[in-house]
């Protein structure tokens, strides 16, 4: 059958691991492994979605109230850097598959200029919090919600720090496999056949930009 | 099927196998061999086995008598919080997908290794890092939370011990069965050798491709879950604790959202094994492939839907439980269907009553009690009256605990001449095998009778009208914990003394009886090819006039 | 069984109850019998579907071993026939079995609209029960002192502890709270069950038509002393219960209560002691006026200050040693009733 013909004579090039039997059956798994990776990824995130609902459902005024305290400029922002960031990250994919190493790794550094202003934007937005006090559970220290119209207002800031800071996490990690395929394209890794780890990490990093798409209005648009 | 030139001995022609191909403690902690892996995960599960078995031979020994004479409250509440926890996260979730499915899986696919196979060692390590995290709590005296973690108890409503860090360690275990899980996904899509197609895996594949997709799905949200109470004792969320404005029922949605699907990725490797043996060791083809195959699926499926049949009594609404009771059901029909077809392959077979179709019987006696009794329990209105009473322990330790060991000890006897290249001595194994079946009954069958009387669980002193049923369970364990170390006993022994065994000594005709036994580094010495349905039994005589 | 096995294992004889069978206990609740036709009809499916098929193991297993080398099999995949009717028949049992036990689920579900309705609060580790009557509000809580005295097996402190005195032939209505962990509140004997929620009210209902005692456990574990948490149902005969009510009505004084009665119905022993024995929580004895040194390093002289904010706030000043699990009083008792409390506390120094 046409398995044993083909390992024995097709070319084995070092980035095909010696237990595929091409770079298509490779690139495949690798693909689909993604995907189930980020299908997983998209379950932990449910589960602090599923927090964010049943805390609103008991505490729809609080919702209200301690939502105005975001910045709505900060979040929109950080929502384009995001959106900016997947373009050149979808740029970057597609200069792999031309085999362009130098576009990739251009397109990276783009991307990744992205993901720092998108940490620099959440830590501006952070060290605010920390200072007036809008921190969760019990190091809530804020004055300035009306005590009696909001009941528990650290709740609200105990889900937006559990929600954007595992997504921020989720950033950094990303930052750094994007560090790592850009250097890998700065030592002529990829080409037409050699892509795939691009085109993961890039789906990787619209899963990113996506969570924060959903992130971004459910908890600074709140009306 | 290709068939080799080799003389079925242990060894190719450079003369090594997957056990001595490479020497040294670093090739074993640093291997990529899927079969490696699966050994170092079965010597792994089997050593934490042993310590939750102690653990509740610790809690058996204290309810041999009503009064709490053995521990202090608190010691006792302990021991059964650790006995749960090493045994539901270290044991059963990995004990048959990670130790059998990885050393099974590419061989019966026809292929040389899992599809990531550096995710498959970094699984590995993942697991013994979050075992770490669970040795650490266990040696600085546990946690009393009880396995399930309820809040606000284990929110800072009076837990003691280390609860974050066994959060952490069950969270880092989390991962590993996903990345696992993921790995399985990929290989059976992605890997089968030329002539396996989908309706020609063998069912033990079927049943790990289900459980694959459960860790995949489920899985991360008990790491969220986890988590979230981790924070909640850390920082005071304010999410789980009423004290803190949160909801306790929140909590047990989010707990048994996973952990009712973690049953069946318990379970429904122990069912694809028992296809497997029930099959080679009657020489007679799986009565309802499709139906045993879809099955698996469906009781993947249902299982999602169905958690809140732990929660009947916890003040959710009376429309909710409702609603669970009836799907709950629903996933009871897919079991009993694969229930009876095991049987109906016994059928005009022609059975070897040998260790492995004893421990496929026993199994079948086992999870029929299981199951049937899981109806007493998605009932609503008997419900009210079991929920929390020994009559739940029993139950879950007849499919969880029976079920899984049982398939277990059924599926290492029947791999292990492929994997150790060694034969056991059936005579021990026999009587080991009484001695096993009626420890394990003695203990478990009991605790039906004090659970439906009205004994509660997790009870450090009771009082004495369940004295009896106490004692007799307590007996049970030891009892059958005597058989187990019997059991071990005679395997290890065979590992130096057992006679060579030959690449397939059951007759099977599925693809891993190819390879040798032990198999070679690469699983096969050439390329594979599949041309024959994996329970194609050279004796099948077609009846005249009909084929089905 | 039991009188061949009980010599042999030692175990003690305890007396049937009467109207117990073998699976179960006594039916004394007017939702019992239903709740055990359910049960049974389970039960008895479960023993002819489990026999049928390990019938036909035993018998294929004797009928089908291997005979020799070259025993030749039928080929057979599978039988549609077979695989629907064992589909369809076990699916009209299943079927049969949710709609009886969600018929009992329903009755259990809507407490009669004349129930008695009787407060109960858990907590760790007491049950405690508060009814209306007259216009007062009546608490049973606490164990008897001079029946605890007597108890050395603490399994028997179901005797001791204040039980729920109910009416028989009159439905009853729980409405349940935690002030602090989830407990959950069983009466085998009814076949009742419902979770203790801190933070919300659960309710549960039942009707004994007799007299007689049942016991009550808690079955949702709670820590320490989840096993100990025992309380016991009195079913009283009607006149008698309305002439038991009355009288705890007219001893009951409006107003607060004295201190060592709040300590004994707020579940307090159930953490401190009052002889200087160790327990969960500090012993009040020779407590006032003392020097304690806290979790957080510094020290605290125990004054009426400090006892009213650990009353009432328990964790803002945690003593070294002590694990910061009490529930807060803060609503639950009124000034006067914390004063009272610390009088007590006076009394029991050095």
């Amino acid at each position: 059958m046409s398995a044993a013909a083909e390992h024995g004579h097709e070319h084995h090039p070092p980035y095909l691991a010696h237990h595929f039997f091409n770079m298509n059956q490779q690139a495949d798994s690798v693909k689909m492994g993604m995907w189930l990776f980020l299908v997983q990824e998209i379950l932990f995130f449910a589960g602090l979605f599923m927090a964010y609902i049943a805390m609103r459902y008991i505490y729809p005024d609080t919702w209200l109230a301690a939502a105005e305290e975001l910045d709505k400029v900060m979040g929109a922002t950080n929502t384009v850097v995001l959106l900016t960031s997947s373009l050149t990250m979808a740029l970057g994919v597609r200069a792999a598959q031309m085999g362009n190493n130098k576009a990739v790794a251009g397109w990276c550094a783009a991307t990744l200029l992205g993901a720092y202003g998108f940490m620099i934007i959440k830590y501006i937005e952070y060290s605010h919090k920390l200072h007036v006090g809008l921190l969760p559970g019990k190091f809530y220290s804020f004055e300035g919600l009306e005590q009696a119209a909001t009941e528990a207002p650290q709740i609200f800031f105990s889900v937006y720090f559990m929600m954007t800071g595992v997504h921020g996490l989720h950033v950094v990690i990303g930052i750094g496999v994007i560090f790592w395929i850009m250097m890998k394209a700065l030592g002529n890794s990829f080409n037409s056949e050699n892509y795939a780890a691009v085109e993961n990490v890039g789906l990787y990093w619209h899963l990113v930009d996506l969570i924060w798409i959903f992130l971004f209005p459910l908890l600074y648009l709140v009306r | 099927m290709s068939t080799t030139s080799l003389d079925g001995v242990g060894h190719d022609s450079a003369g090594t196998n997957y056990l001595n191909a490479k020497r040294g403690i670093m090739s074993w902690l640093f291997t990529i061999d899927h079969k490696r892996i699966g050994v170092m995960y079965l010597v792994t599960v089997l050593t934490f086995f042993l310590a939750g078995g102690l653990l509740a031979l610790g809690v058996r020994a204290e309810l041999f008598t009503p009064e709490g004479d053995l521990f202090s409250a608190n010691t006792y509440n302990r021991l059964f919080t650790l006995h749960g926890a090493i045994m539901v996260f270290l044991v059963l979730v990995p004990a048959i997908p990670a130790t059998l499915g990885n050393f099974v899986l590419p061989l019966q696919l026809g292929t040389l290794d899992v599809a990531f196979p550096k995710l498959n060692l970094a699984s590995f390590h993942i697991y013994v890092l979050g075992a770490c995290f669970l040795l650490f709590v266990l040696i600085t005296g546990g946690v009393d939370t009880g396995w399930t973690f309820y809040t606000p108890y284990s929110s800072g409503g009076g837990a003691d011990g280390h609860v974050v860090f066994a959060l952490m360690g069950a969270f880092i275990l989390g991962f590993s069965s996903i990345l696992t899980g993921l790995n399985f996904i990929v290989t059976i899509h992605k890997m089968r050798a030329p002539g396996v197609t989908w309706g020609r895996l063998p069912l033990f594949l079927w049943a790990i491709y289900a459980t694959s997709v459960i860790q995949v799905l489920a899985t991360p949200v008990i790491a969220i879950t986890l988590f979230l109470l981790m924070f909640e004792n850390i920082v005071g969320i304010g999410i789980f604790d009423p004290a803190l404005g949160g909801d306790p029922v929140l909590f047990q949605h989010f707990f048994w959202f996973y952990s009712h699907p973690v049953v069946y990725v318990m379970a429904l490797p122990a069912f694809g094994v028992i296809s497997e043996t029930v099959t080679i060791h009657s020489r007679r083809h799986i009565f309802g492939y499709t139906a045993i195959a879809a099955s698996s699926v469906a009781i993947a499926a249902i299982g999602f839907l169905i958690w809140g049949h732990h929660m009947y009594v916890s003040g959710q609404s009376e429309l909710s439980g409702t609603i669970f009771s009836m799907l709950t059901f629903g996933v009871g029909l897919p079991t009993a269907i694969k229930l009876l077809s095991w049987i109906a392959t016994l059928y005009k077979g022609s059975i070897r009553m040998n260790t492995v179709m004893l421990y496929t019987l026993a199994f079948l006696w086992i999870f029929a009690i299981g199951g049937l009794t899981g109806l007493f329990l998605a009932t609503l209105a008997t419900d009210v009256h079991l929920h929390d009473t020994y009559f739940v322990v029993a139950h879950f330790h007849y499919v969880m605990m029976g079920g899984v060991l049982f398939a277990l000890i059924a599926g290492m006897h029947h791999w292990w001449p492929k994997i150790t290249g060694k034969m056991f001595n059936e005579s021990i194994a026999k009587v080991s095998w009484v001695v096993v079946f009626v420890g394990y009954n003695l203990t478990f069958f009991p605790q039906f009778i004090a659970g439906s009387r009205g004994m509660p669980r997790r009870y450090h002193q009771y009082i004495p009208e369940f004295e009896l049923w106490n004692q007799l369970s307590t007996i049970g364990s030891f009892t059958f914990g005597l058989g187990l170390f019997m059991v071990l006993g005679y395997l290890l022994q065979s590992i130096f003394k057992g006679e060579k065994a030959p690449a397939n000594p059951w007759g099977g005709v599925s693809l891993e009886w190819e390879a040798l036994s032990p198999p070679v580094e690469h699983n096969f010495s050439g390329p594979v090819v599949c041309t024959k349905g994996p329970y194609d039994f050279p004796e099948a005589v077609s009846p005249v006039g009909h084929d089905h | 069984m039991n009188s061949l096995l009980l010599p042999l294992l030692g175990a003690r004889a305890a007396e049937a109850a009467e109207g117990a069978t073998f699976w179960m206990p006594p039916q004394a609740s007017t939702t019992a019998a239903d709740s055990d036709f359910v049960f049974y009809f389970i039960y008895w499916t479960c023993v002819v579907f489990f026999t049928i098929m390990m019938g036909a193991v035993g018998y294929f297993v004797l009928a089908y071993r291997q005979k020799s080398e070259n025993d030749k099999v039928p080929l057979m995949k599978g039988s549609h026939a077979l695989e629907i009717g064992w589909s369809l028949i076990p699916a009209v049992f299943m079927a049969g079995m949710f709609w009886f036990g969600f018929q009992v689920w329903i009755d259990l579900a809507v407490p009669p609209a004349d129930s008695m309705e009787v407060r109960v609060t858990g907590q760790k580790w007491s049950w405690s029960y508060a009814y209306k009557h007259d216009g007062k509000i009546i608490k049973e809580a606490g164990a008897d002192a001079e029946c605890m005295k007597k108890v050395t097996d603490p399994t028997r402190d179901i005797e001791c502890n204040k039980p729920l005195r109910v009416p028989a032939g009159k439905p009853v209505k729980l409405v349940m709270n935690s002030i602090d962990v989830l407990h959950s509140f069983y009466v085998p004997d009814f076949r009742v069950k419902k979770d203790v929620v801190p933070g919300r009210y659960t309710v549960l209902w039942f009707e004994a038509p007799e007299p007689g005692e049942h016991n009550i456990f808690c079955t949702e574990y709670c820590g320490d002393k989840h096993g100990y948490m025992y309380s016991k149902v009195i079913v009283m005969p009607p006149a008698e219960f309305d002439a038991w009510i009355q009288k705890r009505a007219d001893e009951t004084v409006d107003g607060p209560r004295p201190g060592d009665q709040i300590f004994a119905q707020e579940g307090c022993t159930g953490c401190h002691t009052t002889d200087g024995s160790p327990s969960v929580g500090p012993s009040m004895k020779g407590l006032y006026g003392k020097t304690e040194k806290l979790a957080d390093g510094s020290s605290v002289q125990v004054d009426d200050n400090y006892l009213r904010e650990s009353i009432l706030v328990p964790g803002a000043k945690v003593v070294e040693g002590f694990a910061p699990t009490m529930p807060p009083f803060q609503g639950r008792l009124s000034d006067e009733e914390v004063s009272n409390l610390i009088d007590y506390i006076k009394t029991l120094a050095e």
